[in-house]
């Protein structure tokens, strides 16, 4: 049996049914283990002493008085951590992230931390704990931090991507430039040419389980940690390299994960806890509170976009360009170089370009959440667009659908496309019934589509067949959409077994090779791949050991249904010997019988969705209400439908929280002022109508099954979808967002005088 | 062998003299890192760190020795992120 990556044309017997969850009953009983419920004997407890300053110098960190507290075991400040990167500048960004060295870069940013034998003696401490800051001006915002007259924040960041490199430091880190053809003459040809500029809000990932971990480190220096993370081989790695652990003695076990959504792809406070652990030779505990999470992970960044579309009267885009401005935090990044390669990714466009400027600023180190930097990009490109549609009079859908990029279609990032699904999609909401439906008073429909990258990488699988003839699968990427399911699914469809016959672990760093991090829309599309491959595997050590059983040549023994049988006229008296009768008797045949997969998948296939958004505006209130949300999808192939779903309308619910009321607000003090799920408003279950799902399955061709990955674009379409409805319930086009009431109320005023 | 143009995306530009796409001549995508390494020793830094190599629209990131056919088109990218 095949074993690479080509899509195989197969019926399928368990693949694409809604089997039961395997990890539901645990989940919905509490019986479920998150980060937080792991404990060990003597395990102290870890606080984190946060900077109230956005920037400053620190000048000493004096913890004589903390260090004397009765119950206080250990504290640890950045000369507990010292530099052993080698020179490597980002894993140093990632250390100073973890704890401030010489500078604290913005409010949250952690200087010492302390491990003591209760919460209540661990607070003492912190409070005793007495830091000198010198405090320095700060820039929140990424407009003012690109400005020459910004205070900088980093003496060693010199601007790449332009020529000549400049020789004086600034916050301005990046910029890159994508597209093709000759702008000018593209808006030469266009009737109509729309420029408008936009600026989304910083928004958090919301995801509901705070970081956790616990860290135990012996004197020996074996150590382990239990840790809720997309990635603990990753995290495995990084806190290894940081620490001067062998990542072999590293033994990291991932908790059920309560959401992530990106910000559970890099390492936060888990160093903190290993140092604290190895300094008081106890387990140590740390847990953020949810101010922590908001103050000191990784939320998305608030950026700042113009965009400028020439067109036909006949709808023919000529000419299209956009300059993205992002931050990352406080620290360098390429998120609007990301947000430029997404720009025009959906659209054929003879003659486009955009330009991508990064800047820090005094903010939270930025991290990925769901496709990262393409909403911000969709939603100011979408709404251009669907103002060209209105300025030549001509349907938003059918323009989106005349110049939708196509097979053949240069993209706006370089190579020319293969089959791709972006017309399937804006053909499907064409024809949706959402499309025709009518609307409410004051409601407003809006669409959009969206585009991103997917990608492979590496995954181990390792599947056992048990005494009794079930079977387990360990898998190293962490499931954090179900993937154990579609796992299951795999390897009974391949084995010819039930569902329930299969069980799926995700194991910890030390039973199997490196896996990279679940992102990217990877965990499906990898590591059912694998469990694919370990299960074909397996079939042929079963085949060997019905071949032994009947002392014929493997070349005679067949795989079918779950059983071996014997080919040939001259075997008809051997009765076919199933996955129990060869597990009873793998003993005498050659030992345990194991299936194993070590992959790394590549060329995952880009996504595409159209979304379709109803809002109704109360002009007296400005508050949004989503009537109904339609979510449009190449799955290539659904494992498991109900999962699938779950994804589109999980994207869409935080699209439309994006869209409608999340974001960080700053004091002019460099202060986060809402770090509470109070001020920081995600939507619940109340705020949203059932959302709408239509899968297609365009099957993809470089997966066997023709799965593609589903995780992160629904998140792309949702900012523009949402935006445009309410721009049509309102007739005033909404370049701001989240659009909370106050902001609506505001841009319904202004457009009336 | 015949050479291969390999398009380069903006911020490896500079190491080839601002040009938009270098020839080389290599058969799978490890050759093309050596020798790139080796004739444009200012981009080794960045295959270091991860370079995206798109073969005819399709996008590999970790697979080495996938095959360079020739005629084909090849864009280096960045290693995009994911969430």
């Amino acid at each position: 049996m095949p074993l690479d990556q080509d899509l195989e044309i197969k019926k399928f017997k368990v693949i694409g049914t809604r089997v039961r969850r395997p990890d539901g009953v645990d989940k919905v009983t509490g019986r479920a283990r998150y980060g937080a419920d792991a404990s060990a004997p003597g395990q102290l407890v870890a606080l984190v002493l946060r900077s109230p300053h956005p920037h400053a110098i620190i000048k000493k960190i004096d913890i004589s008085k903390a260090e004397k507290l009765l119950g206080v075991k250990a504290i640890i400040t950045s000369a507990d951590l010292p530099d052993l990167t080698g020179g490597d500048r980002g894993m140093l960004d990632i250390l100073e992230n973890c704890m401030a060295r010489k500078k604290v870069l913005y409010d949250g940013h952690a200087v010492a931390a302390v491990a003591a034998i209760d919460a209540t003696t661990a607070r003492a401490a912190l409070k005793l704990i007495k830091v000198d800051y010198q405090v320095l001006p700060h820039v929140t915002d990424v407009d003012e931090a690109l400005k020459p007259t910004s205070p900088v924040i980093h003496d060693h960041i010199f601007t790449d991507g332009i020529e000549p490199k400049p020789t004086k430091a600034s916050n301005f880190n990046k910029q890159a430039e994508y597209g093709h053809g000759d702008l000018d003459a593209g808006f030469a040809e266009a009737d109509v040419i729309i420029e408008k500029s936009y600026k989304t809000e910083q928004t958090h990932q919301g995801y509901i389980e705070p970081h956790s971990c616990l860290a135990s480190v012996s004197p020996d220096g074996a150590a382990e940690m239990w840790v809720c993370t997309q990635g603990h081989f990753v995290y495995r790695n990084q806190c290894a390299a940081l620490l001067g652990l062998d990542a072999n003695k590293l033994r990291v076990t991932a908790s059920e994960i309560g959401g992530g959504f990106g910000g559970k792809t890099h390492i936060w406070t888990e160093p903190l806890a290993l140092a604290l652990s190895r300094k008081a030779n106890r387990p140590v505990k740390l847990t953020m509170s949810r101010e922590e999470v908001f103050r000191c992970t990784g939320p998305t960044s608030s950026t700042s976009i113009d965009v400028k579309i020439g067109a036909k009267k006949d709808g023919t885009i000529t000419a299209a360009f956009a300059e993205l401005r992002y931050h990352g935090g406080a620290f360098p990044a390429n998120w609007a170089e990301f947000g430029a390669m997404t720009t025009w990714a959906c659209y054929d466009i003879k003659n486009c370009k955009s330009l991508s400027k990064d800047a820090v600023v005094n903010r939270p180190k930025t991290a990925a959440y769901r496709a990262p930097s393409a909403p911000q990009s969709c939603f100011a490109v979408e709404n251009t667009i669907d103002e060209v549609a209105k300025a030549i009079g001509m349907d938003p859908i059918e323009l989106r659908i005349k110049n939708a990029a196509k097979e053949g279609t240069k993209s706006s990032y370089g190579p020319v496309y293969g089959p791709i699904g972006i017309g399937a999609t804006l053909q499907a909401a064409k024809n949706h019934p959402h499309m025709k439906a009518p609307l409410a008073k004051d409601t407003g429909r809006g669409m959009a589509c969206g585009f991103w990258f997917n990608f492979g990488g590496q995954t181990c699988v390792d599947l056992n067949v048990t005494p009794d003839g079930t079977v387990t699968v360990a898998v190293g990427t962490m499931d954090v959409g179900g993937s154990r399911a579609s796992l299951a699914l795999a390897a009974a469809e391949e084995l010819g077994v039930p569902y329930e016959a299969v069980r799926v672990i995700v194991a910890d760093t030390s039973s199997l090779g490196h896996n990279d991090m679940t992102d990217g829309s990877r965990g499906t599309f990898s590591s059912s791949m694998a469990a694919v491959f370990a299960a074909r595997n397996a079939i042929t050590v079963l085949r060997e050991r019905a071949a032994k059983t009947w002392e014929i040549p493997v070349g005679d023994v067949e795989w079918v249904d779950g059983e071996a049988k014997a080919k040939g006229a001259s075997r008809g008296n051997l009765a076919p010997l199933t996955l129990k009768d060869l597990a009873k008797g793998a003993g005498g045949t050659g030992g345990p019988i194991a299936g194993h997969s070590e992959i790394v998948a590549d060329n995952a296939g880009v996504s595409f969705g159209t979304h379709i958004c109803d809002a109704h505006v109360d002009k007296e209130t400005g508050k949004t209400t989503i009537t109904r949300y339609t979510v449009i999808q190449d799955a290539g192939k659904a494992m498991h439908p109900s999962y699938v779903e779950g994804q589109y309308q999980g994207g869409a619910a935080q699209g439309i929280g994006w869209a409608l009321n999340e974001e960080y607000v700053y004091g002019t003090n460099g202060r986060l002022q809402n770090a509470a799920f109070l001020d920081y408003r995600i939507p619940v279950c109340s705020d949203l109508p059932m959302i709408d799902t239509q899968i297609l399955e365009i099957p993809n061709p470089h997966h066997p099954y023709g799965v593609r990955g589903v995780g992160e674009t629904p998140i792309v379409p949702p900012l523009a979808a949402v935006s445009i409805a309410v721009t049509n319930a309102t007739g005033v086009r909404m370049h701001h967002i989240p659009m909370s009431p106050p902001r609506i109320l505001k841009a319904i005023k202004s457009a009336r005088m | 062998m015949a050479k291969l143009e390999i398009h380069l995306w903006g911020a490896l530009r500079p190491m080839a003299d601002g040009a938009p796409s270098v020839f080389i001549e290599a058969s799978t995508i490890r050759e093309l890192f050596r020798k790139l390494s080796t004739q444009y020793p200012g981009m080794e830094p960045h295959i270091k760190r991860g370079v995206a190599v798109s073969i005819d629209g399709k996008i590999y990131r970790d697979q080495l020795d996938t095959k360079l056919p020739v005629s084909s088109e090849i864009y280096l990218l960045p290693r995009v992120p994911g969430g």
